[in-house]
């Protein structure tokens, strides 16, 4: 028990702005304020790197790295005819990894400012896993039609295992966009919950006070700097993972195999 | 035994699973540092195939952590 602070609490949507729509509750939460923020911060990022100069400047080297990085990546998992797939795969690695560093900023610092990790909600990755997941179904049946279900079947199989090997494989499949929208929520969520019980560690020390509580709260705010470090690890990691499991599900379904 | 202590020890069983986890992603980066000091021109075409097998460890423990979370602040 982490005592008065309650580790759940910074994941509370609340609504800004009330707005209703059609008896549909449709306000304006914290929740897509910041995800207004991270659009704009990329944005800004896009624009100030998009000048096309001869001799490009450090904005526009950058930002021609996070292109050909993306490029590369959709090159080498879907390989010929994934650079349709490009933008998508941008767009998504993008807004993931901009999602989370914004969630991670320390600007609990200034009091009644408050960041959100926008991708500590699993509507949120949920979401995006499912548009990844209906991108390979619309995009294996316009192409392949009804032999898309062959992805199913192994080559080389032996017939006599085919009866064991389609369910599992249809499973697997069928398993994706869940996995894929729960990796990424959880793994965020366990990050934030791991930094705010640091953070009770912290406050409850300094109350308790004496050398015993003070020695309790540097060594959890010395264990906040070091999981905050691995934080920004697991941001990169975590966006790199859906944008490359997507594109390696996008091989599939263009591929099959 | 209250309902709430076997809560916390089913919280806490749920959590040997994430230790289990952690096994299994320091075995895939232990492996690929050991294959990839062995033949280190190779070691970067092989990246995509590193992260994967991450997630693909990762994600149970991740699945680990939701049941003990779930454990504790969903059931009633």
């Amino acid at each position: 028990m982490a005592g008065d602070i309650n580790p759940m609490e910074q994941f509370e949507v609340g609504k800004l702005i009330n707005f209703q729509l059609f008896g549909h509750d449709v306000s304006f939460t914290n929740s897509a304020l910041f995800m207004v923020v991270v659009f704009a911060l990329l944005a800004l990022f896009m624009a100030g790197g998009l000048k096309r100069q001869l001799i490009p400047g450090r904005w526009q080297v950058a930002a021609e790295g996070a292109v050909s990085f993306i490029d590369s990546m959709v090159n080498v998992s879907i390989g010929k005819g994934g650079k349709k797939f490009a933008p998508y795969i941008f767009s998504l690695f993008f807004f993931i990894l901009f999602a989370n560093l914004v969630g991670v900023l320390p600007l609990a610092i200034v009091p009644g400012l408050h960041t959100f990790a926008v991708t500590s909600h699993i509507t949120v990755t949920a979401v995006l896993a499912f548009f990844s997941f209906a991108i390979v179904l619309v995009v294996g049946f316009w192409k392949h039609g009804f032999k898309f279900f062959s992805l199913f079947v192994p080559h080389g199989a032996p017939m006599v295992l085919l009866p064991v090997i389609v369910p599992v494989e249809l499973i697997s499949f069928l398993v994706r966009p869940f996995s894929l929208g729960l990796r990424l929520f959880v793994a965020m969520t366990a990050g934030h919950i791991l930094l705010e019980v640091f953070g009770s560690f912290v406050v409850q020390g300094l109350n308790a006070g004496g050398p015993l509580g003070w020695l309790v709260s540097l060594l959890s705010f010395l264990m906040i700097v070091g999981v905050s470090a691995l934080e920004l690890l697991v941001c990169a990691i975590q966006a790199y993972v859906f944008a490359l499991l997507t594109s390696l599900y996008l091989h599939d379904a263009v591929h099959l195999h | 035994m209250t309902d709430l202590g076997a809560m916390y020890i089913g919280a806490g069983l749920a959590a040997i699973g994430i230790g289990l986890a952690a096994l299994g992603v320091g075995n895939v980066f232990g492996s690929f540092l050991e294959g990839a000091l062995r033949n280190p021109s190779a070691a970067d075409g092989q990246q995509g195939r590193l992260f994967i097998g991450f997630a693909a460890s990762e994600l149970l423990g991740l699945i680990a952590f939701v049941v003990a979370i779930l454990i504790l602040f969903v059931v009633k």
